[in-house]
Parts: C-alpha cells; sequence; structure tokens
C-alpha cells in the first residue's frame, strides 16, 4: 500500500509543474514558508506560544497579539499593495495617519467639552477622519494621474508637509480623549477578539470582493504593467490610479484611528512612524513586484504577519531588544533573497557545480 | 540640451528669489554669518545628498544615509572612547567599513535583482540597527585631535565661522562635480540612468558602476557622519533620524528626475540649501511655529515639482483637457 502510494505521490508532485510554474517559482510558496519556520521557531522558544485563554472575556495569546499588533500595518498592506500594483508607491500613508488622528481627537475633543453639534458626535468624528483620509489619498491620485508625477515623489511631498499639517491641526500637542467609542477603535473587544481585528477582515473582504469579484483588479494590474496601452484599450487609466490611491488614502485613516484608539491620543510625531516603509517592506515580503502588475492582498497580509510574529518572538525569546532591528533587516533580506529567481538559480548553478 | 538644464534652471531661480525675500526681510541673510551657518548645519545633510544624486541619476534610491551616519557616529564614539583608539585610524576603519556596507548593497541589487529600494530599506534597519547593538547611550567625545579639528576655522571680517565641517561640504560638492561630469564613472552613471539595458549593450559596465554608485553614497553617508560626530564631539543612535528622507527631498528638489539620468550636483547643493534657508527665516522670524517649516518645505517640493512639470518640454497641459483617441474604426466614420 505505502509502497503504491509514494511513486504515486511523487507523480503528483511532479504533476504540480504546469509550463514554467513549479512550487519554487510560486510567489507564495517562500512568503507561507518564511512565516511557517518563524512561527515554528516561536513554538520551540515559548511552549506555550499556541495556547489561547479566555481572560474577563478577552481571548489573551501570543497569536491574538500578533494579530492584534499587525492590523494597522495590515490595513496599510490592503491599500498600499493596490498601489504598488498600479506601478505605484505611496510614501505618505504614516503622515495620513497622523492627520487623520488629529483631526479625529481635535473634533472629539469639542464633544467632550459640551458641543452638541451632530458632527461632533462620535460616528460622525470618525466619517470625517475616513473622509479626510480619503481626501488626502484623492490628493496623491490627482498628482500621480493627471499631472504625471512620478508616484514616490508626488507622495513625498504629503510625507514631507503630512507631519506638520498633523501638528497643526493639534497646536503641537498630543491631544489625549476619554471618549468610547473612538477608543473601541482600537481596544474594543467583540467574542474575545480585539476589534481591530475584525475592522482589518472587513476590509479585507470589502476590497477583495471589489477586485476580484469586478473587472477593478484586472483593470489595476493592467494599469501596472502598462499604463498607456491600457488607455488605448479603453481603461481609464487615471481614474484606476485615483481609486487606488484613495483607497490606501482610507486604509490610512483606519489605520490612525486605530493607533490613536489604543493609546487614547493623537501623537503627530508617533502615530504611523515608519508605517510607510513597513506597509512597503510587508507588500513586497509578500511577493507583490515594485514594478506593479500581478498583486495579492493574503500574501501582503502574511508579509506583515512575517515580521510581527519575528518581533513577537523576538520579545518571547528574552534576547535584548536592541537587537529586533537587526535581526529584522537579516530575516527580511534572506526571505527576499529566497524570493529572487536570480539568487536561486545562482544557487541552483552552485550546488550543480559541486556535484 | 534645455529640457535637461531646465529643472536645474528652476531650482537656481527659485532658490536666488527665495533667498532674496529673505534678504528683503532680514538684512543678517547677507551677512557671511548666516551663510557659513547653512553650510555648517546642512554638511551633514548635503555630503551624503551628493553620493544619493548618483544613485538617483542611475535610476536606484538609497534609504540608508541617516542610519549610516548615526552608526558612524556610535562607531567613532565607541572606538576612541571605550578602545582608546585614535580617530584617524578609526576614520579609517569606519570608512572602510561603510564602503563595504555600500558595495554589499550594491552586489544584492545588481547581482539577485532585488529592488534598491528594499534593499536600502533594509540596510537602513541594519545600520540603525547595528547603532542599538553597539549602544543606545549618547557617548561624548573628548579626544585632542577633535578639539584641533575644532580649531581649524576662517573667521570672515564681519564674524562669519567658515568651519571645518563647511569646507568638507564645499570640497566634497566639487568631487562630486568632477566625478559626474569629468570621469568615466559619471558617464556611465548617466548612461545607465537613461537605460540601463542600453548602457549594457553599449559597453557599460553596468555591474561595477552599480556597486560603485552605493560604495561611493555609503562611503559619503559615512564621511557624513564624521563630519556631525567632529561637530557634535558625540555618538548618538538616535541622530539623523529620517535623514535619508530630507537628503532625497533635497535632491529631488535640486531638478535630479527620480527616474534617473536627469539631474545635476549642483542642483543637489541647492536643494539641500533650500530648506535650510526656510529654517533660517522662521528662526529670526520667530513667530512662525516649528511645524510650519515641514509644511513649507512640502509646498516648496509641490512648487518645484509643478513647475518643472509645467515648464518642461515633456509636459503637455492640454492632455488634462484632451478626450480618449477615437478608434480607428470610429474615425473611418
Amino acid at each position: 500500500m505505502l509502497e503504491q502510494l509514494i511513486p504515486n505521490l511523487k507523480n503528483q508532485i511532479g504533476k504540480l509543474k504546469i509550463g514554467n510554474f513549479t512550487w519554487q517559482n510560486s510567489r507564495a510558496f517562500w512568503t507561507v514558508l518564511a512565516l511557517f519556520i518563524i512561527i515554528v521557531a516561536n513554538r520551540l522558544i515559548s511552549p506555550n506560544f499556541f495556547s489561547i485563554q479566555m481572560v474577563e472575556g478577552r481571548l489573551i495569546g501570543s497569536l491574538i497579539n500578533i494579530l492584534d499588533g499587525a492590523a494597522p500595518i495590515m490595513l496599510l498592506s490592503i491599500g498600499m499593495t493596490l498601489v504598488i500594483a498600479t506601478k505605484g508607491v505611496d510614501l505618505s500613508v504614516g503622515a495620513v495617519m497622523a492627520i487623520c488622528a488629529a483631526v479625529a481627537v481635535m473634533l472629539i475633543n469639542q464633544y467632550e467639552s459640551g458641543a452638541t453639534d451632530f458632527y461632533y458626535t462620535p460616528p460622525f468624528v470618525i466619517l470625517i477622519a475616513l473622509g479626510t483620509g480619503a481626501l488626502c489619498g484623492l490628493w496623491n491620485g490627482i498628482l500621480v494621474a493627471f499631472f504625471d508625477i512620478q508616484p514616490i515623489v508626488a507622495t513625498m511631498i504629503l510625507m514631507t508637509s503630512g507631519r506638520g499639517i498633523a501638528q497643526m491641526i493639534t497646536n503641537g500637542q498630543s491631544p489625549t480623549f476619554t471618549d468610547d467609542t473612538l477608543a473601541f477603535i482600537g481596544r474594543g473587544v467583540i467574542f474575545g477578539v480585539p476589534f481591530p481585528i475584525y475592522l482589518y477582515l472587513a476590509v479585507f473582504l470589502l476590497v477583495y470582493l471589489l477586485v476580484r469579484r469586478t473587472a477593478i483588479g484586472l483593470m489595476i494590474e493592467s494599469v501596472g504593467i502598462n499604463a498607456r496601452a491600457s488607455y488605448y484599450a479603453g481603461i481609464n487609466a487615471s481614474l484606476i490610479k485615483v481609486l487606488v490611491y484613495v483607497l490606501s488614502g482610507v486604509c490610512a485613516a483606519l489605520a490612525g484611528l486605530i493607533i490613536a484608539g489604543e493609546v487614547k491620543s493623537a501623537d503627530p510625531h508617533k502615530n504611523g512612524e515608519w508605517a510607510e516603509l513597513d506597509a512597503i517592506l510587508a507588500v513586497v515580503i509578500g511577493g507583490t513586484s515594485l514594478s506593479g502588475g500581478r498583486f495579492s492582498l493574503g500574501l501582503s497580509a502574511l508579509g506583515v504577519l512575517i515580521v510581527q510574529s519575528l518581533l513577537t518572538g523576538l520579545y518571547i525569546s528574552k534576547l535584548h531588544p536592541t537587537a529586533n532591528l537587526v535581526v529584522k533587516a537579516i530575516v527580511v533580506l534572506v526571505v527576499l533573497l529566497f524570493q529572487s529567481d536570480e539568487f536561486r538559480r545562482r544557487i541552483r548553478q552552485l550546488v550543480r557545480r559541486r556535484a | 540640451m534645455k529640457s535637461r538644464v531646465f529643472p536645474l534652471l528652476i531650482t537656481f531661480v527659485v532658490f536666488v528669489l527665495l533667498y532674496l525675500f529673505c534678504l528683503s526681510r532680514f538684512d543678517s541673510f547677507g551677512t557671511t554669518k548666516v551663510i557659513c551657518n547653512l553650510l555648517r548645519n546642512y554638511a551633514y545633510l548635503g555630503i551624503p545628498a551628493i553620493g544619493v544624486t548618483f544613485v538617483i541619476l542611475s535610476g536606484g534610491i538609497d534609504l540608508s544615509s541617516g542610519s549610516i551616519i548615526a552608526f558612524t557616529g556610535v562607531f567613532c564614539a565607541l572606538m576612541i572612547e571605550r578602545n582608546g583608539m585614535h580617530p584617524l585610524v578609526v576614520f579609517a576603519l569606519i570608512l572602510s567599513i561603510g564602503t563595504a556596507f555600500g558595495m554589499m548593497m550594491g552586489v544584492f541589487i545588481h547581482y539577485f535583482k532585488i529592488p534598491a529600494f528594499i534593499v536600502t530599506l533594509s540596510g537602513m534597519f541594519l545600520a540603525r540597527g547595528g547603532a542599538y547593538v553597539l549602544t543606545t547611550d549618547s557617548i561624548s567625545i573628548r579626544h585632542p585631535f577633535y578639539d584641533e579639528v575644532s580649531k581649524i576655522v576662517y573667521i570672515f571680517p564681519d564674524g562669519g565661522r567658515f568651519t571645518f565641517a563647511a569646507g568638507a561640504f564645499l570640497a566634497v560638492l566639487v568631487l562630486g562635480i568632477f566625478l559626474a561630469h569629468f570621469t568615466r564613472f559619471g558617464r556611465n552613471v548617466y548612461a545607465m540612468g537613461g537605460n540601463e539595458t542600453g548602457a549594457l549593450l553599449l559597453g557599460v559596465p553596468v555591474g561595477r558602476t552599480t556597486i560603485g554608485i552605493y560604495a561611493l553614497s555609503s562611503f559619503l553617508a559615512t564621511f557624513a557622519g564624521i563630519i556631525l560626530s567632529l561637530s557634535k564631539h558625540s555618538g548618538d543612535s538616535t541622530i539623523a533620524m529620517g535623514a535619508e528622507m530630507d537628503v532625497i527631498t533635497g535632491v529631488v528638489i535640486g531638478g535630479t528626475l527620480l527616474t534617473g539620468g536627469v539631474g545635476y550636483v549642483i542642483g543637489t547643493f541647492i536643494g539641500t540649501l533650500v530648506p535650510g534657508v526656510i529654517h533660517t527665516y522662521l528662526t529670526l522670524d520667530g513667530s512662525l511655529t516649528p511645524w510650519w517649516i515641514k509644511i513649507i518645505v512640502g509646498t516648496l517640493l509641490l512648487v518645484f515639482i509643478g513647475l518643472q512639470k509645467l515648464l518642461g518640454s515633456q509636459f503637455d497641459f492640454f492632455k488634462l483637457f484632451r478626450r480618449p483617441p477615437l478608434r480607428a474604426e470610429q474615425q473611418a466614420q
């Protein structure tokens, strides 16, 4: 029985090769493998890594912590994946997070000090913050799509001035708030699971349906591969570009609100610091090429989880925290090296020469 | 030729206008004091910016400069204070380490075809992380050599102090211009930025040049770190946070296109000083709050890019209002 099975299995694995596609060339393979290795390593370091307990109506455990901590960057990675798929990049998301959080907290402070106008009520404040994010995205999108400015420069404008704008909104302070509705976005718990995770899943589902169940996903890939050709093929390339930047802005607004809710304040410097770089890194680890085209929202999320699990692993391994950045850089480089076709080709050549 | 000099011209004109505006408000902008202070305070951004200009000219990007500056500062402080080495030996050591670091990044970019953005981002984490691993304390440096260097200064009649840092900045600028326009390396960089495949087919040693470019950029960032260490007399792992973005902003304001192939080293020099002039103005004015500098620099970035686009030959303003082209069958009707 077993003897029959093994050749059969080999046959099956052999059949996985379809054309040029092999498991090694699959972008998903190395990402999933890296996440798997890191999680196994975490399990080896800490035996109760997988344990999840219910404490006071809240699930406690490393896995929940990883998901909860990764939620803001995972949200950013949704928008960033789409932007990168159109051959762009959005450097402004960190600054947009700070702006939106500042707007929300300043408005909610008015509500807390007794303002009764309907637009100071928490749901409207959240809407206004999301609108601010969309507006920032629209600005980036217009610069990129209609003025033909390179995405990295166009979004750098908002990146540079955004923190200044956030400081201007908060008057250079880090205002705090006590409102529970706004704080719920960052610290809320439903059925024991932190609210940011639900928020991410909801946005992921919406965007996934938008890009995979309508033609928009194909159009985004088409624009990323060749914007001019797509334009001649009848795709409104400019509109697609504006759309992805607006989406990225809204995702950034949500991420900013999560961070503001967690710490119950809007710090114009710390909110979203390095967030744009982390998000871009995650998207690339997830296998989406910076030169545009094919993208995968799920793999980008895995990219964030790789970095977050690594940081959690470093934390529980009691390694000195100063080493975190170095280990992160090395792991990221190793993952990228194995994803690189060139690197694998060279390794294969080396092995063959030896053999 | 017109379109290539154009962005530089715009930068130059706007810079002169900005400077004249500042001069009209505050007479001190005419003194050597302000000019020398500008050169001294912005040397640590301007020197790596010249290296990054080469990187961007070749069509790449370098995000690691700020972290390399910090690593250099911490390394120098540790080696001099804790290990008692002579500063000159330490400088030679760190310059070789920095150059090797840049070469490594170049190897990753060229041979393994990983995007420069990501490689240098990892380099940024690595260098900053390396600085944290060395120490998270701020170490002050007390060494006779450092005092000697701070004595090297030319004092103008009206009190402007032309320090070693300012001199080093100008020297690197001159060398950068020479390297870009009068050497084979410089021509190779421009060729690669214009069209890498084309350059390769014409016999440009793309691999060697790529590695050279990133080595140069890291070398200059390390040098800037040394300059900063010399002027601050200390090493701190959190110094120059986000400097890489200020450096790139300076290069972009200086008229270098991030697509590569177009730009001038002298433009970067001006581009780096623009935020400096604004900062000096805001300091002298005193009524404007500090966050305005970020907003103004961002706005200026927009103005520079907008003007370059609007007046440059490549931009077709009327494209905004034009309808999509008719299809062949519609045209036939």
